[in-house]
């Protein structure tokens, strides 16, 4: 265990990308190849497999490959497995895609290791000769971002909170290890900083196609960002949504409930969550992780306010809802604990 | 209190080589106490104490960086001290509380990180000199260099705040449970910059006092061991109002102190 982890210091190679702020795709002139430019209807590509997704290279438990779904016009999503990281699934859990424009690729997010990210990149390649101008990372968590480093190699304007940088600092390293240590740091991808950082809104153009950034107060995590893309009306609100599967809390309780309160004014057609089906209609959607994340934070006041102690407290919380999600034991008991350490300073 | 210092001092260097080794058996983990107990304590004979003190803490934790510990003694007035000993912590000597007149021993809760599968040690010293121990076995990783919560600027500004609050109702003679709070995210140097390749400094509460009208409460002796925003429930022997007093120490040098009216039962 020593050993392995000060190899994995050793074999540490961060990369800084270059820091450009680059609102609009550069116009280079649109690929006639372009699969993916212009399609005329909502449809699964079934020829979205890339090889490496191919049984026999592949995820020995089964789960893949993966397909990837056009929930929209251009948006290309990759159904995440409900599971927790293992070797078997190189961390392919979080919904993974990317939004083609007229000039250029926008990639969201990147997956959850280089495997999973060198998977959706093939794929990409597969369906559109565009280039791939950026690359967004909605939030710290490895099963959203370790996929950056696939895509270094095109040179992308990678994208996140402004805080993300620091976020990372404090755990990619972290991170890193611990994924290594289950399939090896050759598969786990390195650290990649954002080069533009949203503090608040931003605009990407991918040619005819704008697609508006938003950087949230602390919700899920710290730092995270929702899309929306102005021409199909579709949020991609990343983790701050969770469908069926249980939400994580790493940021602010509080925050979170209010941040889903203003999205849900958002006049969108349909969202794709960061965990659950790859497109579920809106606002609908997140009125379980409301009423989920509503009960914690009515259990675990409570549980204060008694002079409940937190190891009691983080027992009982939100036990009302262990039947409506999956891998509730999982993660309930550290909701709890982060929801009760945030509530006591009240 | 030299072999505390002694302690922290070597902890980001020495301990944290030996604590990473890897310590899969029990022979190691029983070799592993003896030195430990050996270093902390000298010569001074450790005798087995489940008669006197308790330790509770959740088998398996679920957020390695902050586990919820509980340490309760049977004979309080005889208790001088407490000391709470992770064993393969990089810093093992989580908290060393001494307890003064206006204090109750009787029941201390921290909140601890914890960065291996570990035997947790609680020792009570009496007044007369001798020590007891408990232990138990905690699995929980990653809880050091794993942070908790967020240290960029937006996070450290409210560094110092301090919410203090009594547990249960008051009742004639009987001490009373107080829970401090203090917000301090306690980095503990072992988070990696991916920018510079180097490490995050370590910032960390050191020391806490702890007085009621000018009498001693308790004094903790800590290290990165504690959770981020430290928490610790004590006892408070008198229910007299006046004020509570509170002054904490960080590695940096910082002072951090707060005055607590009680007239109004804390703040």
């Amino acid at each position: 265990m020593a050993r392995e982890g000060k190899q994995n210091m050793r074999g540490l190679r961060e990369t800084r990308t270059t820091a450009v702020e680059n609102l609009s795709a550069p116009s280079s002139p649109p690929a006639a190849s372009a699969m993916t430019a212009h399609p005329t209807r909502r449809k699964i590509l079934l020829g979205g497999f890339c090889l490496c997704c191919l049984p026999g290279a592949i995820r020995a438990s089964d789960a893949g490959p993966f397909a990837m779904e056009e929930i929209a016009e251009g948006i290309h999503i990759r159904r995440g497995l409900d599971e927790e990281a293992t070797q078997a699934n190189e961390n392919a859990i979080a919904n993974t895609g990317f939004i083609v424009g007229r000039d250029a690729v926008l990639v969201t997010d990147p997956g959850g290791s280089l495997a999973d990210g060198e998977c959706l990149r093939a794929t990409i390649a597969q369906m559109t000769s565009l280039p791939v101008k950026y690359v967004v990372m909605s939030h710290v968590h490895p099963d959203h971002i370790f996929g950056a480093s696939a895509f270094l190699k095109d040179a992308p304007v990678y994208v996140g909170h402004a805080r993300l940088t620091e976020a990372l600092r404090q755990r990619g390293a972290y991170y890193r290890e611990k994924l290594s240590a289950l399939f090896g740091p050759e598969q786990t991808g390195t650290v990649v900083l954002p080069g533009m950082e949203i503090r608040d809104r931003a605009e990407i153009d991918l040619g005819s196609r704008i697609i508006e950034v938003t950087a949230h107060a602390p919700a899920h995590t710290v730092c995270d960002v929702s899309l929306f893309d102005k021409k199909t009306g579709t949020l991609l609100p990343a983790d701050l949504l969770f469908v069926q599967r249980m939400p994580s809390l790493d940021g602010s309780l509080r925050g979170w409930l209010k941040t889903l309160d203003e999205l849900k004014n958002h006049a969108a057609a349909r969202a794709v969550p960061g965990h659950g089906p790859v497109a579920v209609d809106w606002p609908s959607a997140p009125a379980a992780i409301t009423r989920y994340l509503t009960v914690l934070e009515r259990d675990t006041r409570r549980a204060i306010t008694e002079g409940t102690s937190i190891e009691a407290a983080i027992k009982t919380a939100a036990a009302s809802e262990r039947g409506e999600w999956k891998l509730f034991d999982d993660y309930n008991t550290r909701n709890a604990t982060e929801a009760y350490k945030e509530l006591e300073w009240e | 209190m030299t072999k505390f210092a002694l302690v922290g001092a070597l902890a980001s260097a020495v301990l944290f080589a030996s604590a990473a080794a890897a310590l899969d058996d029990e022979a190691a983990r029983t070799a592993r106490w003896n030195e430990l107990a050996q270093d902390i304590f000298g010569a001074k004979q450790i005798q087995q104490g489940d008669a006197k003190i308790a330790l509770e803490a959740p088998e398996r934790a679920e957020d390695a960086a902050l586990v919820p510990v509980t340490i309760s003694v049977q004979n309080p007035k005889d208790v001088k001290s407490i000391t709470l000993v992770i064993d393969d912590n990089p810093a093992p000597v989580a908290a060393h509380v001494t307890f003064g007149p206006a204090g109750d021993p009787q029941s201390l809760k921290l909140r601890v990180r914890i960065n291996q599968y570990t035997y947790m040690h609680a020792i009570e010293e009496t007044k007369d000199g001798a020590l007891y121990e408990t232990h138990r076995f905690v699995k929980a990783s990653g809880g050091c260099s794993a942070p908790s919560g967020s240290y960029d600027a937006e996070a450290l500004a409210e560094i110092g705040q301090m919410k203090l609050r009594f547990l249960g109702q008051p009742q004639e003679g009987q001490a009373r449970e107080a829970q401090l709070l203090i917000r301090h995210p306690n980095f503990n140097g072992m988070q990696r910059d991916p920018a510079t390749q180097g490490y995050t400094p370590a910032r960390f509460l050191k020391t806490l006092d702890v007085t009621l009208n000018g009498e001693k409460v308790l004094h903790l002796d800590s290290d990165i061991s504690l959770a981020a925003d430290p928490a610790i429930t004590f006892g408070v022997t008198t229910l007299a109002k006046g004020k509570l007093a509170i002054e904490a120490h960080d590695s940096d040098n910082a002072v951090f102190a707060h005055n607590f009216d009680l007239g109004t039962g804390g703040s």
